[in-house]
């Protein structure tokens, strides 16, 4: 009899396809996703020519070895790391506790005040960035470090509150009985059995919070007076010719910021390995 | 540790009550737990057994009434403060501890430096000490189990409380476990107070039970006491299966009650009848069906005199390898439950055939008329009932 027919070229290429149809969508998504980086990281190998850094010239690594080659650039990104780390601390103390606070006691208003932490993460940045700029005015604020500072862990505090409410939320109180069955005291209770379980919430509020801040632009452009934060930085340069020493630092951010997660992950793993 | 003359561990209850807003948990009660028993609070769920044991262990803070540990009066004292521990529903064990941590808890939060020889020791009691350094969730069911167990004994304490420890578990397991439990109390004598709505499980383990239903002690006793003197038709039925008859009083001679039912004449011994007693008056006549014997209508005349009997139809009849259990109407009950042993099988009894059922009239007992004689069962009328008293 006859064997069976060859499929033709064009057919086999579809069957491949069909079969990898969920493989070929994940991998142009993240493609998508990552490309911008790309982009960012092999211009910061470019010299360009002229003030700009749009267009491939020629590979060079003058901007990798001298990151702080541009005025103020290093200055803005400390003051924006500060204002950061400052913002993350603040933000992610009270937004805890507002989570345990939401969670755990039935209080008068405790509805309301549940949907007004989510109404700062449903304005628009441009409404916030304007009535706060009214509002420190009228008080007679000196803008700069401090106005940031507290605009920054307003704007933080709600997703906090998000991420360490869904954590806590799932957490069981027969735990911290438990511990108290187990002659803890409150204290000892909330550090040693509370706070360790709601942990993980808590750096992923934490993470959230460092991130938004270290790049916010718009609410700290309206409220910062003559102080400039790394993102205002690159917003003015970008004006004039964009530096290669951007790229770098935005290559170095986006490198430091995959190895702590690959760090986290390969403790986790072997965390799970000992213990197996 | 412990001596006969010890009573550091008794737990005596004295007028506890809590109530939540309108609602009413647990009513005011009196209870004894005497140092080294394994007792049983056994009632259905949201019949306040749960809350007594949380009371005892602190996590509850009583309406009124007190709570004394031996001498000592705990109720104003917090839970880390109390000499108690308890196994949690589920366990309750720290996700981000380790086995041994989890089982040193209680150790290092009193301030006890050295716990390896400890815990090591008590990992090897419950066969555990292979997964020390695992975490609680690469566990399975049975071993968690054990784990919470170890991690409450390892300190010592005066009672342990258990709160429904083997419902998570399947059946072959929860047997084991039964036994394992039972084999721990006995080996370091300290008091078990144990909560659970399986009424198997409270009899072969405990010493002593106590009914509860609707926030009330419906009755406390030995478990043989309880199965086979019930008080209340609650008891009768939550402890097994019970047949109740409504039955008139004919007469009351010497020791014997006399009672009218279906058209025929039943014996109950007067002993054997809490309730009130007047002639004219109701009870219900219970016989539990283990103790019922069922013969051919046609043998009627075979059947010993001085027994009760009573004439049916049998209406089901399911095979269950050691015994047959019967259902019969009856003019004095309808739905007769007699569960017979396979030993000699009649081959005449099946359904629609005309029977008497007879027993050793010593085996009935009276209970007031006044109560619903399905309270407790599972049955509709049983649920309702349930329900109202949740």
């Amino acid at each position: 009899m006859a064997a069976r027919s060859p499929l033709s070229p064009f057919a086999a290429f579809f069957r491949l396809l069909r079969r990898n149809v969920v493989v070929l969508a994940g991998l142009g998504t993240l493609g998508y996703l990552l490309l911008p980086n790309v982009v960012v990281t092999v211009f910061s190998f470019n010299k360009p020519k002229g003030r700009f850094n749009y267009s491939w010239q020629e590979f060079s690594t003058d901007a990798w070895k001298d990151p702080c080659g541009v005025a103020d650039m290093c200055g803005s990104l400390s003051l924006s790391l500060q204002i950061a780390f400052w913002a993350t601390l603040g933000a992610t103390v009270l937004g805890t506790m507002i989570a345990f606070a939401l969670v755990r006691y039935r209080f008068r208003a405790r509805g309301a005040v549940n949907s007004l932490i989510f109404l700062p993460m449903a304005m628009p940045e441009v409404v916030m960035a304007a009535s706060l700029l009214t509002l420190f005015l009228n008080m007679g604020a000196q803008l700069g470090f401090w106005t940031v500072l507290i605009a920054h862990i307003m704007f933080c505090l709600s997703f906090v509150v998000t991420a360490v409410k869904a954590r806590v939320m799932s957490m069981d109180p027969r735990l911290e009985q438990a511990a108290q069955d187990l002659y803890a005291g409150p204290a000892q209770t909330f550090l040693r059995v509370t706070l360790p379980i709601a942990a993980p919430g808590i750096a992923a509020g934490a993470l959230l919070a460092f991130a938004l801040s270290f790049d916010d632009f718009i609410i700290t452009n309206f409220n910062a007076g003559s102080t400039v934060t790394f993102p205002m930085f690159v917003w003015g340069s970008a004006q004039r010719g964009t530096p290669v020493q951007i790229n770098v630092i935005g290559t170095a951010m986006f490198l430091i910021a995959v190895l702590l997660v690959v760090t986290g992950m390969l403790v986790g793993k072997r965390r799970a390995r000992k213990s197996r | 540790m412990t001596t006969a003359h010890d009573h550091g561990g008794d737990v005596r209850l004295t007028g506890i009550s809590k109530t939540y807003g309108s609602f009413t948990a647990v009513h005011p009660l009196d209870l004894t737990v005497p140092q080294g028993s394994f007792f049983a609070l056994l009632g259905a769920s949201g019949c306040g057994k749960t809350t007594t044991l949380r009371m005892i262990a602190g996590l509850e803070e009583p309406s009124t009434g007190t709570v004394r540990l031996g001498e000592q009066d705990v109720t104003a004292l917090p839970p880390y403060k109390r000499p108690v521990n308890t196994v949690f529903q589920s366990y309750a064990l720290f996700p981000h501890l380790d086995i041994f941590e989890n089982v040193a808890f209680g150790l290092r939060r009193r301030g006890i430096k050295s716990v390896k020889k400890q815990v090591g020791e008590m990992l090897d009691l419950v066969q555990l000490g292979e997964q020390a350094r695992r975490k609680p969730h690469q566990l399975s069911g049975g071993q968690q189990q054990r784990v919470a167990v170890a991690r409450a004994l390892i300190n010592h304490p005066k009672v342990l409380l258990l709160d429904e420890p083997l419902g998570a578990l399947d059946l072959k397991l929860r047997r084991r476990m039964q036994l394992e439990l039972k084999r721990i109390q006995t080996e370091v004598g300290i008091t078990f107070v144990h909560v659970t709505h399986d009424q198997e499980e409270a009899m072969t383990m405990a010493d002593t039970v106590a009914v509860m239903n609707g926030g009330r002690v419906e009755q406390q006793g030995t478990p043989a006491d309880l199965y086979e003197n019930p008080r209340t038709t609650f008891v009768a039925n939550f402890l097994g299966t019970s047949n109740f008859i409504g039955a008139e009083v004919a007469e009351v001679s010497g020791d014997d009650v006399i009672l009218k039912a279906g058209g025929g004449k039943l014996t109950l011994p007067r002993a054997r009848c809490p309730a009130p007693v007047t002639t004219g008056g109701t009870v219900l006549a219970g016989v539990r069906p283990e103790k019922i014997s069922l013969t051919h209508a046609d043998d009627a005349g075979t059947i010993p005199s001085g027994r009760n009997r009573i004439t049916g139809r049998i209406t089901d009849s399911s095979f269950i390898g050691v015994s047959t259990q019967y259902v019969v109407d009856s003019p004095a009950c309808e739905a007769f439950e007699v569960y017979a042993q396979n030993i000699e099988r009649d081959s005449r009894l099946v359904p629609g055939a005309d029977v008497v059922l007879h027993w050793n009239a010593a085996h009935t007992f009276g209970l007031d008329a006044e109560q619903s004689p399905f309270a407790g069962t599972t049955g509709p009328a049983g649920a309702d009932k349930a329900e109202e008293d949740a």
